[in-house]
This record gives C-alpha cells, structure tokens and sequence, in this order.
C-alpha cells in the first residue's frame, strides 16, 4: 500500500488529536464504524454559543487513511457553522488526501463521524431546551 | 570436462551475463516476497512489474497480458487444459509436430471426453493447409499450432493459420518457445489467442516461462492457491528468473536482426558441408529458424553419432532435448514421413550466440573423420 | 550499524544463504545444460547435479531420494498431491478432509474439488490452533480418500499432532498430505517413522532459491497421484518440465545445510524469540495468538489489542513484519487463520506476525522491542478504544453504528 504525501503527513503529525474534558460547555461527540470492521472514529466538537465550531478534537481506531481522514476534517470543521460543517462531503475528503478507491470508506467514515458529532450537539442542545 | 562446443541451443541455452548479473541481487540482499507489503516485498514486486514490461515490450504485447509460469510447457499445459476447462467438452485441433507438453496436455484432455485431431504436415513439417481446413471444418473449438518446431527449426505460417481458425470461432495458441529470439514475434499480427513463452532458449533461466493471454479469453489456473498473477498462477514468484527472464528477452529482442543474419550464415556453411557428406537435410525445403539443422547421415545411427561427437567435442542433439529419454524415433520427423529407419538417424545443431565459424568448420572435420573411422569399424567387423 | 528495515519475515521468505548462491553460480554459468539432453555431457553434468540435490533433500527427511518429484515450489506441490491423488482414487470415493486454518495453496485446491464434484470437510480447530484429534476423527467417512493437514501453520507456527494423524489415515487406508513448508529446517520431520504419503515442501523458505520445490511421493506403501502437467515425461511422468538445474542446485545446497544446522540454529532463533517476547510482554493488552509450547521457535504472532493492524504496520515500518500471511496481506480481510481460532475480529486486525531466522541478531530483536513499545503507545493514545477501555468501558456492551 502506498500512501500519499498528505496521508503520511497527517499520520504522523495528527491534528487535534485528543479528547475534551467530559463537562466542558457545549461539547458533542461522534462516533462512528465498529472494531470488527477495522476503524472506529470519535470526532468531537465544541460549539460556541454563536453555534460556530470553535474547537475540534479527534481518536481514530483505523488504518492510515483513516487517521487522516478524521485529523484533516478536525481541520476542516472549525470556524464553520454547523450547517456548513455539514455540507464537507467524502469526496473532498478522499481528493484532498488523494485516497485510493479501497480507502473512500475511510472518507466516508469522516463524513459520517461530522454527521453524527452535529446530531450529537443538537440533540443535546434541543434536550436542553425542551 | 573438457569445454565443448556447445550445438545444442534448442535443449538449453548458456545464460547470458548480463542477465547473470541482473538476477544476482534478488539471490543475494534483494530478497523479498513479491506478496509482502513491506520494502522488501515492494522491492520485488516493482522487479517484476519490470520484467513484465520487458517481455511485453519484446513480443509486442501489453504487460498486463504476460502470465508468468515456471517454463515453456507449464505455460502450453496452462492454455489448453484452463481453456478448456471453461469450455463444454468437444473437438481440439492440434498439429502433429507439437512439443509434447502440447500433445500430451491434449492427450489429457481426450481423456476426459474431447476428441483430439491431429493435423498433418508435408514432407518438409509443414501444416497442410488443405488439410488444415478440412480438420477445421470439423469445428474444434481449441488449436494449436507451434511457432517454430524445436527438432527441425522449421516455421509455420501462424497469423495465417489463427486466421482462418478464427474465422471458425476457435480458440488458438501458438508455442512460441524456439521462436523467440530467433525470429521476430509480434503479438498482435500474429492473431493468435495465446502465445506460450520460455527463459532458458534466450539465455535467460532456467525455471520461468510465459504465457501471453489475450485477456478476452477466459481460463482456469492450473496451480491454484495464493491469487499471484492474476490468479491465474499462484505460488510465490520466482523473482530472480523473473527479472532474468526480462533482461534476457530485451537482450533477444536488440539483437535479433544481426544475430539471425549471422547465424543463418553459419547454417548455410554448416548445410554446404553436411550435404559434401551425403547428409540428407530435413525440412531443408521450408522455411527454417536461423539456427537449427536436423540432419542424418545415410548409415550411421544418430545415438552412436552424438556419442562419438560428444567425445570428439561437439554437444549437439538428437531428437529434442525434452522426449529424448525416449527410444523411439522422432514423432516430428514421423509425421513429416520420415521412415523410421532414417529418423533413427537424425541429428540436430542448433546454434546460439557464442557460435562461430571457427566451430562449424571444426565440426565438419571431425564428422568427416568420425564417419570415416565408423565406416573402418564396421567394414573390419564383417 | 543496523540495516533497516530489520527483517522479521523469514516465514515469507528467507533470504538465499551465501553459501547457497555460490553453489548455484556454477550452473548460471558454464554449467548450463539441460539435465533431459542425453547426448552431450553438459546435460549428464546438470543431471548429476539434480540427483545429488534429490539425495540431500531425501536424507533431511531421512527418506529415499526417488520419492521426490520436482515442482516450482510449494504450491504447485500442494495443487499437485491433492489434485493428483483426489482424482486418482476418485473410484474410491469423492471426500477430503482438511483444516480451516490451511495455507491458500491447500483451501483454493479444495474449493476447486469442490466445483468438480468432490465434497470437502473444513475441520475447526481449537483456540491454540492445534487441530483436535476427536474431531479428526469423527470427520473421517468411508468415502474419504484424502487428508490434507499441514505440519506448521504459516501464521502462528503452531505444530500439529502429524505422527497421531498419520497413524489414523494409515489404519484407515486414507493418503495423508502434509504441507510442510514451514516445518521444514524447524522440525525433525523423519519419513521412515511418519506415516506421511505426501508432503509439500519449498526450497525459499529454507534459505534456497524461490521457484523451486518438491513433492514428496511416498513408494512403500505406494501412494498413487495423476499428473497435473503433462509434457516430456520428466520426473517418472508426474512432473513435466525442463528442470531448473541452478534451482535445484540451490535447494539441495539449502537442505544440506538445514540438516547440518538445525539444531544449534534453532536453539539460538528461540532464544531470540524470547527475548522479543519478553520484551514486549510489558506493553499491556498483548496476547499470543497460537499455542506456544508445540510451536517452531521462530514464530512469534501477537495481537495489540486496540491498535488497528494496518495503521500498526505503517507505524513500524523500521521493522519487515506481517499481518496476515504474506499471501493473503494484500487484501483488507482480516487474517482467516486468527478468525479461526476464535479470537474476535478485532484482536485479528490488530496481529503481527514476526518470524526470526538465521541472519536476525540480538541488536535488531532489542531495537524491535524498542521501536514497538514506543509505536504501540503512540497509536494508542490516538484509539478512541484504548481510552474507553481505561474508562472501564467494556467494548462488547456497545452498541456500535452500523458501516
């Protein structure tokens, strides 16, 4: 298997690795795939209250371009509204690491992982409300 | 043993150094399994990705049509047999003068319900075109017919042949093994479905061999188990042959036009004084290889012949290399009406790179003298 | 100074030893001949050299050299003994009996039976690997006409009860092949006493050449096969082919040496293997894959827990290993020989298979060692499930999102 620059890179400077502490304010947790298929994302995010991403966290249980897949979009997400967050699809994911076609379902994976972290925040956010 | 003068490039050739040198560091620091994702299997498996271009390139293929196998006959067995396993049972087609992995990988498969026809040839070892079509008319779904015969040298028309085959709906391989690298190969003109290939008639290794697969036509491996080449061809690859294989061809394919006007020159030399002798010439008639002559000399048995020579210096063949564990005579010089008397007598010189005219004439000589004392031998015994 | 990447993959190949090449160069060069050509002295000279390799495998298995049969290796090996003798003794009956955990060379053969009308048993195995004999036992039917079990397993290395599987076929009339192409050089494999019929084995694996191996045609009591490749009639007819003299050369070179080393070799590979075991045992959550006292000594096969195998390969690149046999590691799948012992998939994705040999050395062991706990760590503390499992999270109560 051979990798691109921008997966090595992110392998081995991942960015954002790490978790936030579990109280912290405004903070909602994705976390996508299953051990048994070999890749386990958490992407997490702390929304301010103006609802933009402030801060990204991630872990990924994966190969490579799993890890960076979900190190890249911790880079993406932030400074973005929810909504926007939304619209980061697998594809630009899979170019911009120049993932080969056995690696998409990492991508796709990441996209999933932002999905659920936004699911995750309103789902909180409407609790609180409600 | 003394250094002989080596005539017999049809069995074998000696391999040639460059190649030595390319293979050596894949038996040395370059060891790696072609299947391992680590550097050193990354290492090989970009060599033989190498090598399948060189052979590629050499024949006029593409490289993803070149099936890598552990010689000329795994790759003619591969063909028949893993074609016809994807076809119902029904009538194949193959000339009379085949290598014997291509008959008896035929034979096999009469054995399990198809009807093998056998094509004749002429006097020269040449397809009967009239009979080629009648054979066809019969509907095989499979032939084969060898490029160039390994005992006689002589060549057959093959794009001609595939054609009309073809034309039929047939599927057709061609053995390619004594053709290569002494007479140009092209893949595509040729027409043929599949084209089989071998390392060690080109100074290349011993062990590696191809077969060239026009992708269109489906086939089952013959050794399962591994998925390597394509899965088509499972088992750990030869990396070492492989790239040996590659150079070897590259080699072959650079120097094919000067080799083979200089060694049908040395033939011509070798054909004026076998025929002073009284040596009668088969396929003389037909369109040859450079390199090879079968011949016999009225009277004289061809074992005993290359005993004799063999200690006068010369190592030369008789009958081909692979069937000459048997007594019989020729099955080749058979079909082309050669009685058995005089088959028994057949000899064959082929020749190869590091040949010269020194050596033709040298052999002419001792032949001469050979014959001569023979003849005393026998005359004092009555 | 250390070469890097340090190989540990000596169960995917070996490197060809030293002395083994120089006794291949002669027939790359002036020794070229063909050993079928009879009329010339350079294809008795290659001749001669084929039968003395023939003697020097024969006497590492302390068997006769006429009951070897030249192939390209191991799998051609394989395809040969079980094709062969399926379809000689198809009169007798259409059942093989063959373990889950076989080499693809050995599975692929058996599913091709299948498609020909042979019915085939896949036989689990326990949690170590070992092949149960009860099981075995209950398996056999009287249709049954062929056994294939392999000697050591190209994962995990464990070594199965050959002699006690043998005995049963014999008393049963079953022709017994064994694949032992990771046993050869590591195990005493004695023919005379083992009631094996046919055994695959491979020149590449035992410091020889790749592109070269043998079956192993037993002849008291006789065990018949058919042809799979038909042509020239060399090797009594079951193997046609021009013989690759230098190869041949090269493996009986290797067989010669494993014969005459393997004892202290083996003593000082275990060893070695220790020492790397013992190294990593303190990284936590690490677990043997395989049984570990009926075991070759070069095999060492361990699963991190919570570290994903392939993200774990790129992180020791410094180190030539595997995950999953070298055949099968260019597929996603996780390994099917860890599978079958059970282990849960993800403990299978997360293996590495290291295998030592005669070139590894104590430095490359501790530089490993080294390089893995510091890997292992890293690639944890990247693992959403390293930190459930600290949380106290058991992994098996969570509900995981379908992908």
């Amino acid at each position: 298997m051979t990798y691109s620059e921008k997966v090595l890179d992110h392998y081995e400077n991942p960015r954002n690795a790490g978790s936030f502490g579990k109280d912290e304010e405004g903070v909602a947790t994705g976390m996508v795939g299953a051990p048994a298929c070999g890749d386990v994302m958490k992407l997490q995010i702390k929304v301010g209250k103006d609802g933009v991403i402030e801060d990204a966290k991630f872990k990924t249980y994966g190969c490579g371009s799993a890890i960076a897949s979900s190190s890249l979009v911790t880079e993406w997400v932030k400074g973005k509204t929810l909504d926007q967050a939304l619209e980061i699809r697998n594809t630009q994911i899979a170019e911009e690491l120049a993932l080969p076609p056995v690696k998409i379902h990492c991508s796709i994976l990441a996209e999933d992982a932002i999905k659920a972290a936004v699911a995750d925040y309103r789902k909180k956010r409407d609790g609180a409300e409600g | 043993m003394a250094a002989l003068v080596y005539f017999d490039h049809n069995a074998t050739t000696p391999i040639d150094p460059a190649v030595r040198e390319a293979m050596l560091p894949w038996l040395s620091e370059r060891f790696g399994n072609a299947s391992s994702r680590h550097e050193y299997g990354r290492q090989a498996h970009a060599a033989i990705a190498e090598a399948r271009a060189r052979v590629a390139a050499a024949i006029g293929a593409h490289a993803t049509e070149i099936i890598f196998t552990g010689g000329g006959s795994e790759a003619d067995n591969l063909f028949i047999k893993g074609a016809a396993a994807r076809m119902a049972a029904g009538a194949l087609a193959v000339s009379a003068i085949e290598h014997p992995a291509v008959i008896e990988a035929a034979e096999q498969l009469a054995r399990r319900g198809w009807r093998l026809l056998r094509l004749a040839v002429d006097g020269e070892g040449r397809v009967d075109e009239a009979a080629y079509r009648q054979t066809l008319s019969a509907g095989p779904r499979l032939v084969s017919v060898m490029l160039a015969n390994n005992e006689t040298g002589v060549l057959q028309d093959v794009a001609a042949l595939a054609g009309m085959a073809r034309a039929r709906g047939a599927v057709f391989h061609t053995d390619g093994v004594q053709a290569l690298g002494r007479t140009a190969i092209d893949f595509r003109s040729l027409n043929v479905h599949a084209l089989s290939l071998s390392a060690h008639k080109i100074g290349g290794p011993q062990g590696v061999g191809a077969l060239v697969l026009d992708k269109r036509v489906e086939i089952e491996p013959l050794i399962a188990g591994g998925g390597q080449e394509r899965g088509l061809r499972s088992g750990t690859e030869n990396v070492a042959a492989i790239v040996g294989f590659g150079v070897a061809c590259e080699l072959a394919a650079g120097r094919l036009a000067e080799e083979s006007s200089r060694l049908c020159a040395l033939r011509q030399r070798l054909e004026e004084g076998l025929r002073a002798i009284g040596a009668t010439l088969f396929g003389g008639g037909a369109e040859r290889l450079p390199n090879t002559v079968c011949f016999a000399i009225p009277g004289f048995d061809g074992e005993t012949l290359v005993g004799h020579m063999d200690r006068a210096g010369f190592a030369l063949g008789s009958g081909s290399a692979c069937s000459s564990a048997h007594p019989e005579p020729s099955h080749v010089l058979k079909a082309m009406g050669v009685s058995d008397a005089s088959a028994r007598g057949a000899l064959r010189v082929s020749l190869g790179a590091g040949n010269t005219r020194e050596e033709i004439d040298a052999f002419l000589t001792a032949l001469r003298s050979t014959t001569m004392e023979l003849k005393r031998w026998t005359a004092l015994a009555v | 100074m250390l070469k890097l990447p340090v190989y540990l993959d000596y169960s995917a190949t070996t490197p060809v030893d030293p002395r083994v090449v120089e006794k291949m160069i002669p027939y790359l060069g002036e020794k070229f001949g063909n050993p079928a050509s009879r009329s010339h002295s350079y294809g008795w000279q290659a001749e001669a050299a084929v039968e003395e390799a023939r003697e020097e495998v024969a006497r590492l298995f302390n068997a006769d050299p006429k009951e070897f049969v030249w192939t390209s290796g191991a799998t051609e090996s394989d395809n040969l003994a079980i094709k062969g003798a399926a379809h000689f003794h198809a009169g007798r009956g259409r059942h093989l009996v063959t373990v889950k955990t076989e080499h693809k060379a050995v599975l692929d053969t058996c599913r091709e039976l299948e498609r020909q009308g042979f019915e085939v048993s896949y036989l689990d195995v326990g949690e170590n690997g070992l092949l149960d004999l009860d099981v075995f036992r209950a398996a056999l039917r009287p249709d049954t006409t062929v056994v294939s079990v392999m000697f050591v397993n190209n994962e995990i290395g464990v070594i199965q009860p050959i002699a006690e599987i043998g005995e049963i076929c014999r008393e049963k009339g079953i022709l017994f092949h064994v694949d032992a192409t990771q046993a050869t050089g590591k195990v005493l494999i004695d023919l005379s006493t083992l009631k094996i019929d046919l055994m695959s084995i491979t020149a590449h694996k035992v410091y020889g050449p790749k592109g070269i191996g043998a079956l192993y045609v037993r002849r008291r009591p006789r065990a018949r096969i058919e042809a799979q490749m038909h042509g020239g009639g060399h090797e009594r007819g079951l193997r046609s082919g021009t013989l690759a003299t230098h190869q041949i050369v090269g493996m009986g070179e290797a067989f010669r040496l494993a014969r005459l080393e393997m004892g202290t070799e083996n003593e000082r590979v275990r060893m070695l293997r220790d020492r790397l075991l013992d190294g990593i045992s303190s990284i936590e959550h690490v677990y043997v894959n395989g049984d570990i006292t009926h075991r070759v000594p070069h095999n060492l096969n361990v699963s991190f827990a919570y570290v994903e195998g392939e993200s774990m390969l790129m992180a020791v690149t410094d180190l030539a290993v595997s995950s999953g046999s070298a055949c099968t590691s260019a597929s996603l799948e996780p390994s099917y020989v860890l599978r079958a012992l059970g282990r849960d998939d993800e403990l299978a994705h997360s293996s590495i298979r290291f295998t030592l040999g005669r070139f590894t050395t104590e430095e490359e062991i501790d530089f490993a060692v080294k390089l893995l706990h510091e890997k292992i760590g890293r690639l944890r503390e990247l693992s959403p499930l390293w930190e459930m499992v600290r949380e106290g999270v058991d992994l098996n109560t969570v509900q995981w999102a379908a992908h």
